[in-house]
């Protein structure tokens, strides 16, 4: 089962969200709602789509919106992406953002959702944990590795290096005379 | 270690136990911090970072024919699958066309890596409940499996057979001999585990209805492998994105619904004799060919990112690497099965007893390099 | 057996004669205690050889066989190893009762070694109430191992102590029960009566049916006292280390291991005593020759032995709770059925006598 192509992924997750941006209203989801039209949607909604790059389809979304659009892509019967198979942190150098990639397994579509910051003192984001239960330890993870902070998290510390290490060490920035050896 | 209670949620009234870092049952060094009542648990927390030796980050210093070295240190047991997964991922980048005959062989020296790493797992699993001397049976198989892989590739654990563009070398001339002459060896074997293990009343008892994982917990944790399968949920990654030539052979992907230990124990069991039947249709017809591909000495993934998936013996491994066109790659992460597989360890656990926790972690065959990479 | 008869009889004067009575008396006891002491010492360290050569067979390997020929000194070399470790001990540990512990594990077994009949009229201790002193005696070896595991200051240590408390007086019972249940065909509790009955067959073909029954709870239950697989969760290595001898080590650790085996062998002269007739030959062939008693005695115990060796290198553990289950709600209610049924045939006379 192939599932729905990109175009059609594309149309469903635009619906959910208008182009005239409230982070507060939230959108019900349906196919037949005519909120969204066919056209390749200006980035006012908050989210961007793009096939360039990658075997999938990717969605940039604004941290605002994160949590609404997990949900969403979870509870919805038509995309159902119950499989969260990949959640990696990654240094873009002038952001830091988080990289999901998600499958469904009733109707075997994949979607990679993206989402970065500019605060690089502080970057936080909501948790997915309670709406895949594998993203507990993922996050930790994240957290751990480049110190981004996950909101609503049960157990937010440190899980590979000791509680008292210093720095994130997958950060582009990070220096450590003594561990790291570069060539 | 005080810090480490100060910050948890133990309540002070609790039991704490402390289980590994060294310790028989725990397959590496893991630790446990169990919150007990009497026998029943209360909590488990696993402590990670013991073998974690940041191979995340020494990837994106090496060059992707190095990463490939790296990456049998992660889940020694399936080393050649992992190889597999690096390469798979530079290949599919840089579109290259591999021949049939690396396609076949690939195959069949990785489900010779599943039975042996199933072996394994099996031995241990006997020793953790008590039996102690399906090690010594689990042991005298695998043997054969280190011994064919030895001559062809020139290590028994390691292999770093597999490079970007193919193998290393051709095989060995004595391969095709030596696997037929193992498998016929092993099919008069498998029964005898059966016999010993699986058909015990004992082993029975303490392995049904214990740590039961339902399907909606498993899709949810991320459970992958025979860890998913045993509760249901077809998750086989040579099914449903089929590499290498698992489209080209017939078999079936063993499921059972109960989702309880011994049904990850009989998912295992049967897994071999499928690992069997793929390799019995693949050894007499390997292709005439190349063994590699010519790719250049520096290789440069294009810029963009790549994900692809392979079937270990512990579950769905994927490699995700961010390529900016250089010959490092940006980012490179690593899914591995047995992270996820941890992460439901609280879940399954709590409730039961210490030894059906033992149980379970047993089935759950969780390898720490794998976890910690 | 007249000659060792006489040899005793001798040396009994003979100390008499030299020393007042008192004296003489003591150091009588003292000899036996030595003779006892040294087989018990030579059949522990045997037996573990045994063990490890048993093991390495259905392991599929050979087992030591280079210190002395096929091995047999080897366990000589591992005493000694022992014998000249450091006697560590843990800080916060109670000492007194720390070292008081192995010794009541050592001295249960030897005093019940002291009952057995290796032949005829070869018995240091034959009291009118032996296996009720034999059941009396080893519930005291329970203490060392509460004590041990307490003393050590140890939370797994703590547990397993716990686990072979609760595991070894409920299987107590069931081994009170079934040796009852064949004192209802010899009607008496001196051991050797009990083999004097068993010179017209072997108590378990006399009492067939329910004796088999009992046999084969025996056995269940005293795999369980001394703590062997599958019942063996105190010492479970995949668990919890060593269970109660954790923090034990050089010669007191010794004295733990080798009273499991000495135990196991108890276990098994009990069963052939009270069940296969200690010394007597299979269909009376050589009982003629009393000095073949021994052999006899010890065949039979060492193919006892031998099945408890089988069980532990093949089935998986039961989990404490299983464990429990199976002799409060199984054996309790069989074991008792059980002796209402051999009391019937006793009654109406429905033994097989030869």
């Amino acid at each position: 089962m192939i599932g729905m192509t990109n175009e059609e992924l594309q149309k469903i997750i635009n619906s959910w969200f208008p182009s005239s941006i409230s982070t507060t209203k939230v959108t019900e989801v349906s196919v037949e709602n005519e909120i969204s039209e066919t056209k390749e949607p200006e980035s006012t909604n908050g989210l961007e789509f793009t096939e360039e790059g990658s075997q999938f389809l990717n969605i940039t979304v604004q941290p605002e919106l994160l949590y609404q659009l997990m949900s969403q892509l979870k509870n919805n019967k038509e995309t159902h992406f119950d499989y969260l198979f990949c959640l990696s942190g990654v240094d873009w150098e002038i952001t830091l953002g988080v990289v999901y990639h998600l499958e469904s397994t009733d109707h075997r579509h994949i979607v990679v959702v993206k989402v970065h910051t500019e605060d690089r003192e502080n970057p936080t984001f909501d948790s997915v944990y309670d709406i895949w239960s594998t993203a507990e330890f993922h996050e930790r993870e994240v957290f751990d590795f480049f110190g981004i902070k996950f909101n609503n998290h049960p157990n937010l510390k440190r899980l590979f290096l000791t509680d008292e290490w210093d720095g994130y060490p997958l950060r582009k920035d990070y220096v450590d005379e003594i561990n790291m050896v570069i060539k | 270690m005080e810090t480490t209670i100060a910050n948890s949620n133990f309540k002070s009234e609790e039991y704490f136990i402390n289980m590994g870092p060294q310790h028989p049952a725990t397959h590496g060094v893991l630790r446990l911090l169990l919150t007990i009542d009497g026998e029943i648990i209360k909590k488990v927390e696993p402590d990670l970072g013991y073998i974690h030796r940041s191979i995340e980050k020494m990837c994106e210093r090496d060059s992707y024919q190095q990463i490939v070295h790296l990456t049998d240190r992660m889940d020694y047991l399936s080393s050649h699958i992992n190889n597999e997964a690096v390469c798979l991922t530079v290949e599919n980048a840089l579109q290259l066309e591999i021949p049939d005959r690396v396609k076949v062989i690939r195959t069949i020296i990785g489900e010779l890596t599943r039975i042996a790493s199933h072996t394994l797992w099996w031995g241990v699993m006997g020793m953790d409940v008590g039996a102690l001397t399906t090690y010594f049976y689990g042991f005298r198989d695998r043997e054969m499996i280190n011994d064919i892989f030895e001559e062809t590739c020139g290590a028994r654990l390691t292999m770093n057979y597999n490079i970007p563009g193919g193998l290393m070398f051709d095989i060995h001339p004595n391969f095709v001999k030596r696997t037929k002459d193992f498998i016929k060896h092993f099919k008069t074997k498998l029964p005898e585990y059966d016999t010993l293990l699986t058909g015990n009343v004992i082993f029975q008892k303490r392995m049904k209805g214990v740590g039961i994982l339902s399907k909606e917990d498993a899709i949810s944790f991320g459970a992958s492998g025979p860890v998913g399968r045993g509760s249901g949920y077809s998750c086989d990654v040579r099914k449903h994105h089929p590499y290498s030539a698992y489209d080209k052979v017939s078999f079936n992907e063993v499921l059972r619904t109960e989702g309880d230990t011994f049904a990850r124990y009989s998912v295992r069991i049967q897994e071999m004799w499928e690992s069997m039947a793929i390799i019995e249709q693949l050894i007499d017809n390997i292709p005439e060919g190349d063994h590699q591909v010519a790719t250049n000495a520096v290789i440069k993934l294009p810029k963009g990112e790549y994900y692809e998936r392979v079937e270990t013996a512990r579950g769905e491994l994927g490699v995700y690497i961010i390529s900016t066109g250089t010959k490092n790659p940006y980012r490179l992460k690593f899914r591995s099965p047995g992270f996820s597989n941890l992460s439901l360890l609280n879940h399954i656990a709590v409730g039961g007893k210490i030894g059906d926790l033992v149980a379970s972690m047993a089935t759950l065959d969780l390898v720490i390099p794998d976890i910690d990479r | 057996m007249n000659i060792s008869l006489s040899i005793t009889k001798n040396i009994h004067n003979w100390l008499f004669s030299i020393m007042p009575e008192g004296v003489a008396s003591i150091v009588e006891m003292a000899l036996i205690a030595v003779i006892y002491l040294i087989i018990f010492a030579v059949a522990g360290l045997y037996l573990v050889l045994l063990e490890r050569r048993v093991a390495a067979w259905f392991q599929l390997r050979i087992g030591p066989n280079r210190v002395g020929y096929q091995g047999l000194l080897q366990t000589m070399a591992d005493a000694l190893k022992l014998v000249s470790k450091e006697l560590t001990g843990t800080v916060k540990a109670d000492k007194f009762l720390y070292n008081l512990a192995p010794y009541f594990v050592i001295i249960s077994s030897l005093m019940a070694l002291a009952l057995f009949p290796f032949t005829q009229e070869f018995q240091a201790f034959d009291i009118n109430i032996g296996i009720f002193f034999l059941i009396a005696i080893s519930s005291i070896g329970v203490i060392g191992i509460l004590l041990g595991g307490w003393s050590s200051n140890n939370k797994f240590a703590l547990i397993g102590a716990m686990r072979s408390g609760v595991q070894t007086i409920s299987y107590e019972l069931s081994i009170g029960l079934s040796l009852l249940t064949m004192v209802l065909l010899t009607g008496s509790l001196q051991l050797s009566e009990i083999v004097e009955v068993q010179k017209n067959g072997w108590l378990i073909v006399q009492g067939h049916i329910p004796a088999i029954i009992a046999f084969m709870i025996y056995m269940i239950a005293g795999t369980a006292e001394t703590n062997r697989a599958p019942f063996d969760m105190v010492e479970a290595e995949s668990e919890l280390g060593a269970g109660f001898h954790t923090e034990y080590s050089g010669m007191k650790f010794a004295y733990f291991f080798l009273a499991e085996f000495i135990n196991m062998f108890i276990i098994a002269a009990i069963a052939t005593t009270v069940f296969f007739g200690a010394w007597l030959s299979p269909f009376g062939i050589t009982d003629s020759i009393p000095w073949l008693g021994v052999f006899w005695f010890l065949a039979k115990t060492f193919v006892l032995v031998f099945v408890m060796m089988w069980f532990r290198w093949t089935f998986p553990r039961l989990r404490v709770d299983q464990l429990l289950t199976l002799e409060w709600k199984y054996l309790l209610p069989i074991n008792l059925v059980n002796i209402v049924i051999m009391a019937l045939i006793v009654w109406l006379n429905l033994t097989i006598k030869f």
